[in-house]
């Protein structure tokens, strides 16, 4: 059966976001992304942290496991790890995973686990009123600063490269279509995947608005508006690391395309390499049945209900007699 | 040291003998004084007495700290070349060891240099055997071909171990045989051990001739045994216990036991096919607790293993397991704490706070471990309690039992059922709704692993409804609340007595000991001890911390004229437990918090001195160094 993008609605809760907040297009393109990808709700499990970003799995019909800030991805990590067979796909706020979850951010990325993660970045923490998070640059001061931010800005795209995650991305909430494509994409990469979702927040942040990423406020002669927003694969940028000698230039390459901002911001691919083993292929290098028996798929005992472990070898180590 | 102690305790199990060893070791790499305290019997034994009858030195800080613990009779065996070593010129003493030491030295007028010491000692009778380490590392170099004796000083632990089993006439086929066993895997190795070994019998047999009368004599039995640690029986109950997911950060005194696992990773099953546990080193303990719940709800049966500060760090989430009903294991190496504490050494100071960590009221079960055999079946059936009753099972251990070693008759784990509680499959599921939080009579709500066709659900952080969607209407949250909590009304209801608490002795008698964790070995042998000369009295060893059963607690500590509290802490903290629920408060403690676990002895001194009325009201030991 071939589900619809309407299948993965949940009629019977609320979507509780403010009028326009970038969450509604990320719900939409999750959804359409699952439906086109040919997956069943019971799938996928969607992962998310705290914010107003944590409650995005509640209103997508799929597993969901909305956890504690800043703690997406150990959660995630710990379900893929006991059932591969998971479509697992975190998501978290920009706070959430580069702030108080920063450290998970860093060490996924060097285990590479076949999973994605897609974090909201609207540069403010919206569900306690419009604190700065990580991803807000110095020295701007969102509406409900007392004072301009004191803290330089975290270059997700930049750390997650260096982290080691295997595939890098970013997209826009309201392109929809872009946001479907790239999360179908980085579901289908063999690896971690991560995508850094631009997302206006209408009530918090008024300083990267709507109106300013779809440029409002530069005009060309014939009054259209000059979006900032440029996508990377329209400009022949490759992202993929086809050999391993390829990829030092290619990590430079994404880091470089990331300085990026302002009145030239990129979406689209930044780096993509499949060459790199999985967290799963090298839990096989150890456990050469661990795909087709993984722990949550183990039987631990027989009919009887007695378990079925044989300890002798244990035991041989310990033995004195 | 380890591999010196393993070695001997091994030969001693080949001849059939008993052994208790206690390893002791401070929290830096190299340099600092460790010790491995054995006890070696015909019959088992339980805990170590404070009496030592042969002291094996490597060097003479070792000498200092435990000769006064050799018996008249007893033997040390030195270094020569440590004799004329000025004893306060040793520079790994603290100053407040140093100032003990002179103390020592003054009033009993010991001279300046160990040789003074170890004079001393002979005045009590105590024989002393200096062994010329070096000059039978120069003669097994020689033999061998090695010109660098720095290659082979590690050898020193095997020339020890030949000339204590020379002094005490062991069998030394047998020690040979536990050289062999344990440089199994290296060949040549242990070629050149069993060389060493020898060498060091015959130096010792041919040298010290008259005087030591100690004997280990080898005892005929016909029963496999084993010689383990807590923490391999732990991992090994684990394993059986069905653990397939075990998360863990780094620290002492838990990570052996994640090590030991990820060795043994894959399992071989009575079934055919096998099984492996995925061992995870995470980026810390917040990972380790939340991706072990995360694998839980994957339906893996999931723990992950640390100690106090790592726990400090776990507790957010644990409230999310115990508010999302997640049947995860914690398994908790008490050590010496607050902060960094003593790392590596002894204490049962985190009762209370496990449980009570975590903001908010949710169910958990916390089980404590007495001994090794304990901590294999505790592991196991943590899982099946975790699973049953939906919640978080703390199984709590502390240093001593996890890093002790002791015989035992080679486990009998075939019984052990796996029981999942009330898990539902796709079949179960289909033309169904599901709800993973649905209101059940006793709180169990039936559970669906994360995948499960037809059961899609959702599990938040927030209160939430049946569903799992967030919610915080009042009369459902009262009723989630009293849900989550009813489950530990039946937990008291199912859990079989003997793993809630357990009785020793004589329970009639007036006077009763209480106690939890790894003082239970030293109870035990002072009861014996006290029972022979005519004392009565009876032991409670509480397993099923929480939820507790109160009314037998009531029952059994009613009525008594002494309830003594044993604890390795300041507070008491299990007495404390006890008053709270029952009313009733110890008469007694004996109490000690210095980073070593009691002993036989001074557990019988203090417990004959309550019952002698010549004891204070808290009794605080102090014997090891």
């Amino acid at each position: 059966m071939v589900l619809k993008h309407s299948d993965f609605r949940v009629p019977d809760v609320y979507a509780d976001w403010c009028p326009g907040c970038g969450d509604f297009g990320i719900m939409n393109g999750l959804q359409m992304a699952f439906a086109e990808l040919g997956l069943e709700p019971h799938q996928i499990v969607m992962v998310s942290g705290i914010g107003c970003s944590g409650k995005e799995p509640h209103n997508v019909k799929a597993y969901g496991v909305h956890t504690l800030h800043g703690r997406t991805l150990p959660f995630a990590m710990g379900i893929k790890v006991a059932n591969p067979a998971l479509e697992v796909v975190a998501i978290g706020g920009d706070g959430d995973g580069l702030g108080i979850g920063a450290g998970h951010f860093v060490n996924a990325g060097r285990r590479n686990l076949d999973m994605t993660y897609i974090i909201h970045n609207n540069g403010v923490y919206g569900l306690t009123k419009g604190q700065a998070s990580p991803t807000l640059r110095l020295g701007l001061q969102t509406k409900a600063l007392p004072k301009p931010n004191i803290n330089e800005a975290v270059n997700s795209i930049q750390l997650a490269v260096v982290s080691g995650f295997t595939f890098v991305a970013r997209s826009y909430a309201y392109d929809v279509r872009h946001l479907r494509d790239t999360i179908k994409q980085a579901i289908q990469h063999k690896g971690l995947a991560f995508i850094d979702c631009l997302q206006p927040c209408p009530s918090y942040n008024n300083i990267t608005t709507k109106a300013w990423y779809s440029g409002e406020d530069r005009k060309d002669d014939n009054g259209k508006p000059q979006s900032r927003l440029y996508k990377l694969e329209e400009t022949g940028f490759d992202p993929v690391v086809h050999d391993w000698k390829e990829d030092f230039n290619k990590k430079v390459a994404a880091m470089d395309k990331a300085r990026e901002w302002g009145d030239r911001i990129p979406i689209g691919v930044f780096y993509k390499n499949e060459l790199e083993p999985t967290f799963e292929k090298r839990l096989v290098d150890r456990i050469p049945f661990y795909m087709d028996r993984p722990p949550a798929k183990q039987k631990l005992c027989g009919e009887n209900g007695l378990s079925h472990v044989d300890l002798t070898e244990f035991m041989e180590d310990l033995k004195t007699t | 040291m380890d591999t010196a102690a393993n070695i001997f305790g091994k030969a001693c199990g080949y001849g059939g003998l008993y052994v208790f060893g206690r390893r002791e070791y401070h929290s830096n790499i190299k340099g600092l004084h460790s010790y491995f305290h054995l006890r070696i019997s015909s019959k088992e034994v339980l805990a170590n007495i404070n009496d030592v009858d042969l002291l094996a030195a490597f060097d003479a800080e070792t000498v200092v700290r435990h000769i006064n613990e050799v018996v008249p009779e007893g033997g040390v065996i030195v270094d020569s070349k440590d004799t004329n070593t000025k004893v306060l010129d040793v520079p790994t003493f603290p100053p407040e060891f140093v100032e003990v030491t002179k103390k020592f030295m003054q009033e009993n007028n010991v001279g300046e240099t160990l040789n003074d010491w170890l004079n001393h000692a002979k005045q009590r009778n105590v024989h002393v055997f200096p062994v010329p380490y070096i000059d039978l590392l120069n003669q097994i170099g020689e033999k061998l071909g090695i010109a660098q004796i720095s290659k082979i000083t590690r050898m020193i632990n095997v020339l020890t171990i030949g000339v204590s089993f020379a002094l005490l006439k062991y069998d030394r086929s047998l020690a040979e045989k536990a050289v062999r066993d344990t440089f199994a895997a290296k060949g040549k190795i242990a070629d050149m051990n069993v060389l060493a070994l020898n060498m060091a019998y015959d130096y010792a047999e041919q040298n010290f001739k008259d005087g030591f009368k100690h004997r280990l004599t080898k005892v005929d039995v016909n029963e496999e045994r084993l010689f383990l640690t807590g923490n391999q029986a732990v991992a090994m109950g684990k394993v059986l216990g069905g653990c397939r997911v075990q998360t863990y950060y780094p620290i002492t005194p838990a990570a052996d036991e994640s090590e030991y696992l990820e060795a043994h990773q894959i399992m071989k099953t009575s079934s055919g096919e096998d099984e492996a546990i995925v061992v995870i080193q995470t980026e810390d303990e917040i990972a380790a607790i939340n991706s072990a719940s995360g694998a839980a709800l994957a339906g893996a049966r999931a723990a992950t293993a640390t100690s106090g500060p790592g726990f400090s760090l776990m507790v957010e989430g644990l409230s999310w397991a115990g508010n999302d009903e997640v049947p995860v294991v914690i398994t908790y190496y008490q050590r010496g704490a607050p902060a960094t504490g003593l790392p590596t050494r002894h204490a049962q100071g985190d009762l209370r706070f496990v449980m009570h960590a975590g903001h908010g009221e949710f169910p958990r079960i916390i089980l404590a471990s007495g001994d090794i055999q304990e901590c294999f079946y505790d592991a196991a059936k943590a899982f099946n309690l975790a699973e049953k009753y939906q919640m978080p099972v703390i199984h709590l251990m502390d240093k001593a039992v996890a890093n002790c070693s002791q015989t035992y008759k080679v486990f009998d784990y075939g019984k052990f059922k796996i029981d999942r509680g009330d898990l539902l499959t796709e079949k179960d599921l289909e033309g169904k709704e599901y709800r993973r939080f649905r209101f059940t009579e006793t709180g169990v709500s039936p559970r669906v692993p994360l995948g499960t066709k037809n059961g899609v659900h959702w599990y938040t952080g927030d209160e939430h409804n049946e569903t799992g969607h967030i919610s915080e209407e009042p009369f459902n949250r009262r009723k989630m609340v009293e849900k989550r909590m009813r489950k530990l009304e039946l937990v008291k209801k199912e859990v079989p007595e003997e793993d809630k608490l357990k009785f020793y002795g004589d329970t009639s008698s007036e006077n009763i000991v209480v106690s939890w964790g790894s003082p239970k070995g030293a109870i035990l042998e002072s009861l014996d001890m006290l029972k022979q000369e005519g004392f009565s009295i009876g032991f409670m060893q509480v397993r099923l911390i929480h939820p507790l059963s109160t009314e037998q607690v009531k029952k059994a500590l009613e009525g008594k004229k002494r309830v003594i509290d044993v604890e390795n802490n300041f507070l008491g903290q299990l007495g404390g437990v006890i008053k709270e629920a029952t009313g009733i408060a110890p008469s007694h403690h004996v109490l000690k918090y210095t980073g070593r676990p009691m002993t036989t002895t001074e557990v019988y001194d203090a417990l004959k001195a309550i019952l002698t009325d010549k004891a204070s009201k808290r009794e605080v030991l102090m014997f090891g160094s």
